[in-house]
């Protein structure tokens, strides 16, 4: 038990990322309203996106922009060490997919809209009866 | 169906905890992410393209291939919005309603009427009436400062948090305080579908037309150092100017996107009223 908490309290990161993208599946599989679904998406995209952003983390790091990068007193190029900036690549990864959500999450909504508009409802189970109906 | 939902969302939230085990501790700069390429991005990206902020010289020089399909992936956002909402069909409607400010009156008619285009009348929204002064006054306040502030963001993004996305996504925005706080009729008389289109369109052009710039000055595909033979600068300082024209190209296809896409979905693709 005690080796079990000392392994949550080191990578606690992970484990409140892993949570988070459980209740985003778990909206995602069990609402029956879509926009709800949706949420649930976007609460999956954003423990992704919370994931990566602990990946680039480095103890004793600084944000990844050079400091004293121009003008006098300027740093030398050799002086710049890996050790004391953060990683940037997953920063830059996630800076495009937090857009690329929203766009996606755009299109999402329009697709709703167009779903309401055709069956006067955002619910699953009444658009299945709906569909059935239409069918026979 | 809850109940099967649960039961795989447990299960696969163990599968991922038991995962965690293998992986590297929080803030360890010895992690497999932090050593194969980022090194390299760190030590050698202010030398290699005058930039400070890394990440920025990541995503526009050293990743810009990705970056331009990005941007393309947005535009297609818009595209698909507008495309599955869109109808040019007038609505079936009650009526129309008209307010003469003056008084605050507001006027029902059953036909569509001829308002008159001056200051003592406007039309009104039929299912949701926002009139509220103190909203619209801070906000006509306020909105220069935000597209200025967007601005900022995109023009200092190579030294400072910034770049194309975010401001873009923040002029997008101011574009969308607009809609919210006057009327949807109101921030497309500003800014038109037409205009929002060209500027998409243009956003994406301009990226990729800076990638064939480099092309026809005898380099690779989106190498800024070729620009160095047509601009006045070293080829570093080159890099930096080419990120700087893409993060532009970047922020008016987002503003764009994000305005369309507004619009399309608060008025059901009739962009005649909405919230």
């Amino acid at each position: 038990m005690e080796q079990l908490l000392q392994e949550i309290v080191a990578k606690y990161n992970y484990w409140l990322y892993i949570i988070l993208m459980m209740i985003g599946l778990y909206a995602i599989i069990s609402k029956n309203n879509l926009i709800k679904k949706l949420v649930g998406m976007n609460i999956f995209q954003t423990a992704i996106i919370l994931f990566f952003i602990s990946i680039s983390y480095k103890e004793q790091a600084t944000i990844p922009i050079i400091r004293n990068a121009h003008g006098p007193g300027h740093v030398s190029p050799e002086a710049i060490q890996a050790t004391a900036y953060m990683n940037p690549l997953p920063h830059v990864l996630m800076l495009t997919a937090i857009v690329v959500s929203v766009a996606t999450f755009g299109v999402a909504l329009a697709i709703a809209v167009k779903v309401y508009g055709e069956y006067e409802t955002l619910e699953e189970d009444e658009i299945r009866t709906r569909i059935r109906e239409k069918i026979k | 169906m809850k109940r099967i939902g649960l039961i795989v969302v447990i299960l696969c939230g163990a599968v991922l905890l038991y995962a965690t085990r293998d992986f590297p501790a929080w803030g360890d700069p010895a992690s497999p992410a932090s050593t194969h390429v980022s090194p390299h991005y760190i030590e050698h990206a202010l030398q290699e393209t005058e930039v400070p902020n890394l990440v920025t010289a990541v995503l526009a020089d050293y990743r810009s291939y990705d970056t331009m399909f990005e941007t393309l992936v947005i535009f297609g956002a818009g595209v698909a919005c507008f495309l599955l909402l869109r109808s040019f069909g007038a609505r079936r409607r009650e009526g129309w309603y008209v307010r003469h400010i003056p008084t605050g009156v507001v006027i029902h008619f059953r036909k569509r009427p001829r308002i008159p285009h001056s200051r003592f009348f406007e039309r009104l929204d039929t299912e949701w009436v926002p009139h509220d002064l103190i909203i619209m006054t801070i906000c006509r306040i306020l909105l220069p400062f935000i597209q200025l502030f967007s601005l900022y963001v995109v023009a200092h993004g190579d030294f400072s948090p910034g770049g194309g996305f975010q401001g873009g996504v923040m002029f997008g925005a101011s574009l969308v305080l607009m809609a919210i706080s006057f009327d949807l009729r109101t921030a497309l008389s500003r800014v038109g579908e037409r205009i929002l289109a060209l500027l998409a369109f243009l956003g994406v052009v301009l990226y990729g037309g800076i990638g064939v710039l480099c092309m026809l000055l005898g380099g690779e595909f989106l190498d800024y150092s070729e620009l160095a033979k047509i601009l006045p600068v070293h080829a570093e300082e080159a890099r930096a100017l080419g990120m700087i024209g893409v993060e532009v190209g970047v922020g008016i296809a987002v503003t764009a996107v994000m305005a369309v896409i507004y619009v399309n979905i608060a008025s059901a693709g009739r962009h005649d009223e909405g919230l």
